[in-house]
């Protein structure tokens, strides 16, 4: 027996007070909730939901099921999240290189940039966002068009929809060309490591993501129009564009504020990541001979990122859970759509908190163990 | 002489608890919800966060409004002061949670009356205080003046956690027109996106609107369409489970517009006590032991309209008087032309 009582028991203490304390609440919500005449169950995700939602991205009206309206909420909550951090990642990297750039203009700017949006509460820069474009953006009837097709009004954003016409084929194209780059990166590997040669890997993958969806417009028979908004009379004073693709304005100033808040964070921990490499590595490397691209690609990045990703996962993750924000100003997210109104409507508290509080949990672990493998995979791997 | 004086007060107290103890009736010993309101001192309330004529604070945090005089009678009835009330305001997310969780005793916060509200979550609806219907609000500017002129495209504003999201939904439909319903968690958003032209249309209970119309940057340019789309009788709502404290709740409304229909208001009640009708002899409890039902003395009605008037007078303060709805419309009582009609105190 390598176990020692010492170590045993108090481990065994803590084991015990946790099942006693979630038994205890849970024992007492039980006896309430049976006092209050409630009945607890999952039931009410079939029945028809009879509310109807903005915005969404799979169909759904008041006639389908909760369990629908959930996916749309969680849906909504997931487009708003990916959108937010690609824009915060590509605008964080901007402004935190920039923050170590020697010109002063620059370098002065990223800081103010990053020490004011930081330093706001971001759910004041949602309202901030929301109602000062609100107030900002023209009525549809007064819009100017961008490019002839876009309408940025107070009602959303209004871009041409894409009609395509034998969209598989293009799709395809697209995948082709993905694996053909795949497969030609495996092989640049090896030749590089068996014979030392080095294949411009970069410039073949831009030309076959051009070449092959090209190529299936040309002898593939896709085609493709645009649907431009058009502008429709509702009342006297009042309109709205019809046709294309329309973006609400609760989607817009929701990313925006989110991806500008978090961007401030990435900033800083590009910042520190790049910061965190010596100055000998470069030094080093220039010195046997590499290009300042390779030193970049080949020395510094591969430092700075082990440095970078795991505090930017947290801002990932921040991100996702900050989106909840979202029922101050009417996004349907997951927190409006389903901890809101279907909490109000059926009044299952319970459930619909610990199904949200649930999904939380899988989304951000999602994350999580993504950026952990990322993290391992860029790792020092040690031999 | 002072020796003695300590002796004689802690007799008193015994006294008193003596007293306290023969006098707790079996109403009361049932009634959970009552003894704890006794003990605390003060009665628990749930509001709105802010409707005018409703459940609204000024800047010095008093509370006024008809909801808001619903608690204070139960306060009178069963506490002796319509000012022992302790005010908490909730969204309408959070109103029937706070109210089954236990942290409110009486919800009275323009609530609408439904079969399954009423059925499936713990809560008992003891009444009806304000008969409305949902309608619409649209800029004057629009030129829209029915709902008859809606068109394809149309996005409203409302509240979500409801009923409203749910009308909206069965009126649309039935007219066949597509619309972009937009929801916010708060009423002050929802009037904020509004008034910025976010929105054609405000849609909530007719009440509300005439409310929130007064909170607009300029609400002379806004008009409540005529159409009323929708039943909303709101009223007062307990906790499942204890039917004293239910029964106490709903006299203690009822009490309020029953003493309207009898002429008698916060000045005259105690001279009431000497009329010669006994209905009224009994709502100021010079007749009859209508309060022992409860565990409650027997001038608990008279405590009411003293302290907080009977209905007409709490529609007039409240609604009347501060612009909101001068005419009562169905809220008037059924010996006028409306649909106020509470079953005889007897």
């Amino acid at each position: 027996m390598n176990f020692k009582l010492k170590d045993i028991v108090p481990q065994l203490i803590t084991v015990t007070a946790v099942v006693l304390v979630f038994g205890f609440f849970t024992y007492n919500a039980q006896i309430n909730m049976e006092n209050r005449g409630i009945d607890f169950g999952y039931g009410f995700l079939s029945q028809e939901s009879s509310f109807d939602v903005q915005f969404s991205l799979i169909e759904y009206d008041g006639s389908h099921s909760y369990f629908r309206a959930y996916l749309v909420g969680l849906l909504n909550t997931i487009l708003v999240s990916v959108i937010g951090i690609i824009i915060a990642t590509i605008l964080g990297v901007i402004v935190g290189v920039a923050r170590l750039s020697p010109n002063y203009l620059i370098n002065k700017f990223a800081a103010f940039y990053v020490e004011f949006f930081r330093n706001i509460p971001l759910l004041l820069q949602i309202f901030f966002w929301y109602f000062a474009a609100l107030r900002a953006l023209p009525l549809p009837q007064d819009a100017e068009a961008i490019f002839g097709v876009f309408f940025l009004t107070i009602k959303g954003l209004y871009v041409p929809a894409f009609i395509w016409q034998n969209f598989s084929v293009f799709f395809y194209s697209i995948v082709a060309a993905i694996i053909a780059i795949i497969v030609i990166r495996i092989h640049a590997k090896r030749v590089q490591e068996n014979q030392g040669k080095q294949i411009p890997v970069f410039l073949i993958s831009i030309g076959l993501i051009f070449i092959l969806p090209l190529l299936s417009f040309l002898i593939g028979g896709v085609g493709i129009s645009f649907e431009v908004p058009v502008l429709k009379q509702l009342a006297t004073t009042s309109f709205i564009y019809e046709g294309g693709v329309s973006l609400p304005p609760e989607l817009i100033a929701l990313t925006l504020s989110l991806s500008l808040y978090t961007a401030t964070f990435i900033a800083e921990c590009v910042r520190a990541g790049i910061q965190g490499v010596g100055k000998g590595q470069k030094e080093a490397a220039a010195s046997i001979g590499l290009t300042p691209n390779q030193v970049l690609k080949l020395v510094i990045m591969p430092q700075a990122l082990r440095i970078i990703i795991p505090p930017t996962t947290n801002q990932y993750l921040n991100l996702t859970k900050n989106s909840s924000l979202a029922a101050a100003i009417a996004y349907p997210d997951l927190v409006l759509v389903f901890a809101g109104t279907a909490l109000m409507q059926t009044g299952k508290a319970i459930e619909i908190v610990s199904i949200t509080m649930f999904t939380y949990l899988t989304l951000s672990i999602s994350i999580s163990l993504l950026m952990n493998w990322y993290n391992k995979k860029i790792a020092i791997q040690e031999k | 002489m002072f020796k003695y004086l300590k002796q004689l007060t802690s007799l008193v107290a015994m006294v008193a608890v003596l007293f306290t103890f023969t006098t707790e009736s079996m109403a009361a010993k049932k009634s959970k919800t009552l003894k704890n309101t006794q003990k605390k001192g003060f009665v628990r309330c749930g509001v709105s966060q802010g409707l005018p004529g409703f459940s609204n604070a000024d800047a010095a945090g008093n509370w006024t409004g008809i909801d808001v005089d619903v608690c204070r009678a139960v306060a009178a009835a069963v506490l002796g002061d319509a000012n022992k009330v302790k005010f908490t305001p909730l969204s309408a997310k959070e109103r029937f949670t706070a109210l089954t969780s236990g942290e409110i005793d009486i919800l009275s916060r323009n609530t609408t009356w439904t079969l399954s509200r009423d059925a499936d979550i713990g809560l008992t609806f003891v009444g009806v205080n304000f008969y409305d219907g949902q309608g619409f609000m649209v800029r004057k500017s629009s030129g829209i003046t029915s709902t008859s002129q809606f068109k394809d495209g149309i996005s409203a504003c409302t509240n979500i956690g409801t009923t409203t999201e749910l009308n909206m939904r069965d009126f649309f439909n039935s007219k066949g027109i597509k619309y972009e319903p937009v929801a916010f968690e708060k009423a002050d958003e929802v009037v904020a996106a509004y008034d910025a032209g976010r929105c054609d249309t405000y849609t909530t209970d007719k009440s509300g609107l005439a409310a929130q119309r007064t909170k607009m940057s300029n609400p002379d340019e806004h008009i409540v369409l005529p159409e009323t789309v929708s039943k909303e009788p709101l009223g007062p709502v307990v906790r499942q489970g204890d039917s004293v404290w239910e029964d106490i709740v709903r006299w203690s409304l009822n009490t309020m517009i029953e003493a309207e229909e009898y002429g008698i208001t916060s000045a005259n009640a105690d001279m009431m006590k000497t009329s010669d009708n006994p209905a009224i002899k009994r709502l100021v409890g010079a007749e009859g032991e209508l309060g022992a039902a409860f565990g409650l003395d027997n001038d608990w009605s008279l405590r009411i309209i003293k302290q907080v008037g009977n209905y007409g007078e709490s529609y007039k303060r409240n609604i009347a008087d501060t612009g909101i709805l001068p005419d009562r419309g169905p809220n008037e009582l059924w010996t006028k032309g409306g649909i106020l009609y509470v079953p005889p105190a007897r």
